[in-house]
């Protein structure tokens, strides 16, 4: 990398990040942080969990150009990050591996873990089976109600489910029921959070262990054009495939980074999921950082038809590069969400999920503002399996 | 100006161990808030921590959780709080008031004006809970110009680094988290927390407060001959007056729990290490 060093010592990226939590678990976040600064100069660590990646994960997925979709709209050619080939589905095994084994090399047997849509928590379930750990995911009634089949397959996996049932019974809800376990278990449990937000070392962490999407997208993309992408687009809830896509590319002033927050029903009716486009800072989970707040500080319920967008706040990361303006974030709705999914769907042969079908929204808007010779990388983050019941149900269709 | 040292000087001369029970704001009725705090020191509060809700309560267990939840139903924000204690303090000038909440409320309002507005309305200390030492200079800073005393939390894992940081920046007491847990969860061993309370004291040079998952005024009792200078009655208070079905038994609830706790702290009077 060159100029761009991010974050500092204590976590902070500029004004942001940092560590806000009870001091219960302040000394859990120092021997995390330990472990991984440690883990990090271990040759055989990183050899491992690149080994893991390409064994069990299956790396490295394909950039695919999606020529079909790139001719219909008729202007920049659209590349697709597929994070959907994973083993799991999407992107977040990356991470959940990472975090895995080196739970495992601080000796703690049992993982927990959040989830909204439930591809982190069926992330987690696979890797703690596959490394022979106990595992318990926290996660919303409400998301457990909108991603049943995925509730289940954590089950099939051996995980335990917990079914949030405080304050809005989402991801934000799940995530504090995860760090009130951790507090109280915390000798032998590891919390694999599932995003780059957090208390210090997890966006630094997180981030890392999926910038492995934005290295390989960018030798693949100089490999297929002999360029880099014009534009990289990725859908932001908590925001980890976007720093995992963008943070190779930070240092590259002529690729625009355009992160994709969950418009919901539209900025002006409230119900949405897009701090970085409407809130403002404030301190929640342990990071400084963007957030969708009330006027008196009271965390708001949000809404997007994506569960794992469906979060208040935001990696600390994505508001200091939306400050410095290295990073631009728009919203796309439902609506358009939607139109992308069936779009992909019936024209490449891909059904996304409804996270990322933001992102393809976002890129199916600039393409034909744009020429042929130049290309857009889109984060297909995951694939939408996990979804069909929902768009299924909003389409009056029962299954 | 903070009524929190005035307090434990008086307290210390007398050997006595304060009681320090803690509701939260708004909870279990709104207009209920100010009689119920009268009540507390009727009961035999020598300081009150009065919780602030917060959408997010990460540290609070289930009872104070839900607490908060009502509380924030009934439209209990951190400004209605501030004009409770200022209602309070028309008719108690006395008793401490201590905050503990969350940081983002505060934030939300700014440390600034918050500690202003808390000074002005008779606050004496503040607790942020998921305030850690190391990011609380501004925080800290506020507090002290308008004479608050920022309350620091120290847990037994806290290491020895971390102690000195809470010397150097709190004031008033600190607070001491008898377990690895949330506000409520069950602390199997009472002599662990005492030996580790009366080392606090020593190297703090501070009183040291202690809650969580205190329950009993057996256990209040053992820790005030232990040498505690205050103990703190939270969710076991919180849990009996939820089950309130008017302010009227809020408030006898209230009595008849804390009764006992002071009661035992009187007989360990004069005793204390």
């Amino acid at each position: 990398m060159g100029q761009y060093h991010q974050p500092d010592e204590q976590g902070h990226f500029g004004p942001y990040g940092g560590r806000f939590v009870a001091e219960t678990l302040v000394p859990a976040l120092e021997e995390l942080q330990d472990a991984y600064r440690e883990a990090l100069e271990d040759p055989a660590f990183l050899a491992e969990f690149h080994g893991e990646l390409r064994q069990f994960v299956g790396r490295p997925n394909p950039l695919y150009h999606a020529a079909r979709v790139s001719r219909d709209l008729g202007g920049a050619q659209i590349y697709l990050k597929r994070e959907d080939l994973n083993h799991t589905g999407a992107h977040k095994i990356n991470n959940a591996v990472g975090q895995a084994l080196l739970a495992r090399r601080m000796g703690k047997r049992r993982l927990i873990a959040e989830t909204g849509a439930g591809q982190h928590g069926v992330a987690t379930a696979t890797v703690a089976t596959r490394y022979g750990m106990e595992c318990v995911v926290y996660m919303g009634e409400e998301d457990v109600r909108r991603q049943s089949s995925n509730v289940y397959r954590m089950r099939l996996l051996g995980a335990e489910v917990e079914v949030v049932t405080g304050g809005t019974r989402t991801l934000k809800d799940a995530l504090n029921e995860a760090l009130r376990d951790w507090v109280t278990h915390v000798d032998n449990t590891f919390y694999v959070i599932g995003t780059v937000a957090g208390p210090h070392p997890y966006p630094e962490m997180v981030r890392n262990f999926h910038r492995v999407i934005g290295e390989e997208a960018r030798a693949q993309c100089l490999e297929q054009t002999g360029r880099l992408p014009d534009i990289c687009v990725a859908c932001v809830g908590g925001g980890s495939n976007a720093m995992g896509l963008f943070y190779p590319f930070i240092d590259e002033p002529s690729v625009r980074l355009v992160g994709v927050e969950a418009g919901g029903l539209g900025l002006g009716t409230g119900k949405h999921a897009a701090p970085l486009c409407t809130g403002r800072p404030g301190v929640l989970h342990g990071n400084r950082t963007y957030l969708m707040e009330d006027p008196d500080g009271q965390i708001l319920a949000t809404h997007s038809i994506s569960a794992g967008l469906d979060y208040p706040g935001v990696g600390p990361e994505h508001a200091y590069l939306k400050d410095t303006g290295r990073a631009e974030y728009v919203v796309a709705t439902d609506e358009e969400a939607m139109e992308a999914f069936h779009r992909l769907s019936r024209v490449e042969g891909i059904i996304p999920a409804l996270e990322s079908s933001h992102a393809l929204a976002c890129a199916f808007r600039l393409a034909p503002q744009m020429r042929s010779d130049q290309t857009i990388l889109v984060s297909l983050s995951g694939r939408g399996d996990k979804d069909i019941h929902t768009v299924a149900a909003r389409e009056g269709i029962t299954l | 100006m903070s009524r929190l040292p005035g307090l434990f000087r008086t307290l210390r001369e007398a050997g006595r161990t304060a009681l320090v029970p803690f509701v939260t704001a708004g909870d279990p009725s709104f207009q209920g808030t100010v009689p119920l705090l009268h009540a507390l020191v009727s009961a035999g509060a020598d300081a009150i921590e009065l919780g602030v809700p917060f959408s997010d309560p990460m540290a609070d267990g289930p009872v104070i959780q839900r607490a908060s939840e009502r509380a924030l139903g009934r439209g209990a924000t951190l400004r209605q709080v501030l004009a409770w204690v200022q209602e309070f303090r028309e008719k108690n000038r006395h008793t401490p008031i201590i905050l503990m909440g969350y940081l983002n409320p505060v934030e939300a309002m700014g440390a600034e004006r918050f500690a202003e507005a808390a000074a002005t309305a008779g606050v004496d200390g503040v607790i942020l809970v998921d305030l850690t030492p190391e990011e609380s200079a501004h925080e800290v800073q506020m507090l002290h110009r308008f004479h608050l005393d920022p309350i620091f939390l120290l847990a037994p894992t806290s290491s020895p680094a971390r102690v000195a940081t809470v010397k150097r920046l709190g004031s008033g007491f600190v607070y001491y988290v008898s377990l690895r847990g949330i506000t409520g969860a069950e602390q199997q061993d009472w002599d662990e927390v005492a030996r580790r309370t009366a080392r606090l004291r020593q190297e703090l040079e501070m009183p040291v407060a202690v809650g969580f998952g205190i329950r009993d005024a057996a256990t209040a009792g053992y820790l005030a001959a232990a040498g505690c200078d205050a103990v703190v009655i939270g969710s076991a208070l919180v849990d009996r007056l939820a089950g309130a079905r008017d302010d009227r038994e809020a408030q006898e609830v209230a009595m008849e729990f804390l009764l006992p706790f002071s009661d035992v702290l009187s007989r360990h009077m004069g005793k204390r290490t």
